[in-house]
């Protein structure tokens, strides 16, 4: 693994528009998929001869599917609200990632084949040939894009560039270019069941541990059951937590705070996954496919409830699409929300006092929360208004004395993206990562400096893995990155039975 | 790509992990760490050897957890934390000390 060559930016003493660089971030992209993982997802094995008229077909398929996609590209008027507001933008300063410059490698090509005037009278329109340098620009520089929606909060005209993305990923797959990192990962949960490759030996054998380590700690016999039929809820949780540090305290929150609710539950081994990459490519089919297993998993182990984990992406494709790719729900317990997120779940026991926690018990700790692009922009919870910014606050709150907001301009709907989102967290991007991750270290920096923040929590399995790996480029340790659920599990008194 | 050690050619990936498990030998882990500018101490092969036997009997790395307890009863309290791990392998033991044992990288979100 060569070693990644660049500088790692400087904190700004004003965070003002950058300066562009010219073509700074322009290359081959990230690692191409093999053969095998195309076929896996139902893709080409590699780039097909009549990639052109394939590709102009697959974008007038999407326009013809998704109304919404051709109201983005018809309706930008280039007012530029948009261009410092993306942190691959803040971080590399090329100006192709600019949100408004990165979407028109995509419009300009609509422009041209999907509109009059860009049929007639390309060059007054700005609208573009799909050349093989256009289709490469579109891989390079649509995989730099973590799909976190910052700059659509700012968009006059509320064009959702995460859409426009995921349009431009999934032609290039129908094509024969698909990224490895996610489609390797996408094929694994179809054979494996899950994103690690964890096979369900390899699972029990995990938890058990676990099991015996909370134990050591507390005296106590926490169960992390997989596979328990008639169990009233199934938690569906990122394998990330069955086997990354902080992801694993977090995963041991969970088992705690079940524990002392007196509610049983159920991992599954069939449905060992909560992310859903089937999102980043944008492909429905991958998406509803591994959606599927959630759904079978909770009718096999006849639950009554379904929890959601922490895990970013996967809350948004939960709440805000399980219903339609593979609902009705009608089988579960219809006085529960449908699905559930892990925080809300725990701030409902809290409310009712099910819960002992001892906030002293995280008083070497000062918090503050990075909000997760897709919890944050992509959904809600609570079934209140802004509950997904309230929500995980109020546990960090219940557990611990210190909590302190980033600056405002960096947090709730404004959050930045941790850099490593949409399927972005490999190691041959790791200078995208690092640089991409500027506006929220700087962020941190503000609170570490002003209240001595020693911990920043989150909710979402990537952005714990990615700030993990980048923080100490900017001077920061690896473990200032926590789990909500690991302050949760930490404060919480567990008495003998 | 592909690395040469104890006479053999071996193949790898573009990201250095070996394409076939079974063709790993030690020299080719020590040819392997060489590329990472890492000497491969006792300490460094405790934990590729557990690796290897963990991942023969589950078909996968060991958690990071599951690693780092086995390391610590195996040498002491003292190394059994990720702080030990990190020491030996930089860039992290999951990644780093998998491609030296031979086994695929381990994906996701981790």
């Amino acid at each position: 693994m060569a070693k990644a060559n660049f500088e790692t930016p400087a904190f700004r003493p004003y965070p003002v528009i950058p300066i562009i660089k010219k073509d700074v971030m322009r290359g081959p992209g990230p690692y191409l998929a093999k053969p095998d993982m195309q076929r896996d997802l139902g893709f080409p094995e590699e780039l097909v001869d009549d990639w052109h008229d394939k590709a102009i077909a697959k974008m007038g398929d999407l326009l013809g599917k998704y109304r919404s996609l051709r109201v983005y590209l018809d309706s930008c008027v280039k007012c530029g609200a948009c261009t410092d507001k993306c942190h691959y933008m803040i971080g590399t300063n090329d100006p192709k990632n600019m949100p408004v410059a990165r979407q028109d490698l995509l419009r300009n090509v609509y422009r041209r084949y999907f509109t009059w005037p860009g049929k007639l009278f390309p060059k007054l329109v700005g609208a573009q040939d799909l050349t093989k340098d256009v289709l490469d620009d579109w891989y390079n520089y649509y995989h730099q894009c973590s799909q976190c929606r910052r700059c659509s909060v700012f968009c006059p005209y509320g064009i959702d560039t995460a859409d426009i993305s995921m349009a431009a990923r999934e032609i290039l797959d129908v094509v024969g270019k698909g990224q490895k990192y996610c489609n390797e990962i996408i094929a694994k949960v179809y054979k494996i069941g899950n994103n690690l490759g964890l096979p369900d030996k390899a699972l029990r054998n995990t938890v058990e541990g676990l099991e015996e380590d909370i134990k050591d700690e507390t005296g106590v016999d926490v169960r992390l059951p997989v596979d328990v039929e008639g169990a009233d809820v199934l938690l569906v949780t990122p394998s990330a937590d069955f086997f990354a540090e902080p992801h694993i305290d977090g995963l041991i929150g969970y088992a705690k705070v079940f524990h002392q609710a007196g509610i049983s539950w159920t991992l599954s081994s069939h449905a060992s996954e909560a992310a859903n990459f089937g999102m980043f490519i944008g492909s429905y089919e991958n998406m509803q496919r591994v959606s599927l297993r959630v759904q079978k998993a909770a009718r096999d182990l006849k639950v009554k409830r379904l929890v959601f984990g922490e895990c970013g992406h996967a809350w948004r494709v939960a709440y805000s699409f399980l219903n339609t790719l593979v609902g009705p729900f009608d089988f579960l317990d219809q006085r529960y929300p449908i699905p559930q997120h892990i925080c809300e779940f725990t701030y409902d026991l809290i409310q009712k006092g099910a819960l002992t926690l001892d906030k002293s018990r995280n008083d070497h700790r000062r918090l503050t929360f990075h909000d997760s692009c897709n919890v944050a922009r992509g959904s809600s919870m609570g079934g209140v208004p802004g509950g997904q910014f309230t929500i995980p606050r109020e546990l960090i709150k219940a557990s611990c004395n210190y909590f302190y907001d980033m600056p405002s301009d960096t947090i709730c709907d404004q959050t930045y993206c941790c850099g490593g989102g949409g399927g972005l967290l490999t190691d041959d991007l790791m200078e995208l990562r690092v640089k991409g991750a500027l506006p929220r270290m700087e962020a941190l920096k503000s609170v570490v400096d002003n209240h001595g923040v020693t911990h920043m929590a989150s909710i979402c399995a990537i952005c714990k893995t990615q700030f993990s790996k980048v923080m100490p480029y900017y001077g920061f340790e690896m473990d200032q990155i926590i789990s909500v659920h690991q302050l949760i599990g930490d404060a919480i008194v567990l008495s003998p039975e | 790509m592909a690395i040469q050690a104890d006479g053999k050619t071996i193949d790898t990936d573009e990201e250095g992990y070996l394409t076939d498990l079974s063709s790993w030998t030690e020299g080719a882990a020590k040819v392997l760490a060489a590329q990472d500018e890492i000497e491969l101490t006792d300490s460094h092969w405790e934990v590729i050897n557990f690796l290897r036997d963990y991942y023969n009997e589950y078909q996968i790395a060991p958690a990071v957890r599951v690693l780092t307890k086995a390391i610590g009863k195996k040498l002491g309290k003292e190394k059994g934390n990720s702080k030990y791990l990190y020491e030996l392998f930089p860039y992290g033991p999951a990644k780093q000390a998998c491609r030296f044992a031979g086994l695929p990288k381990p994906t996701g979100c981790v």
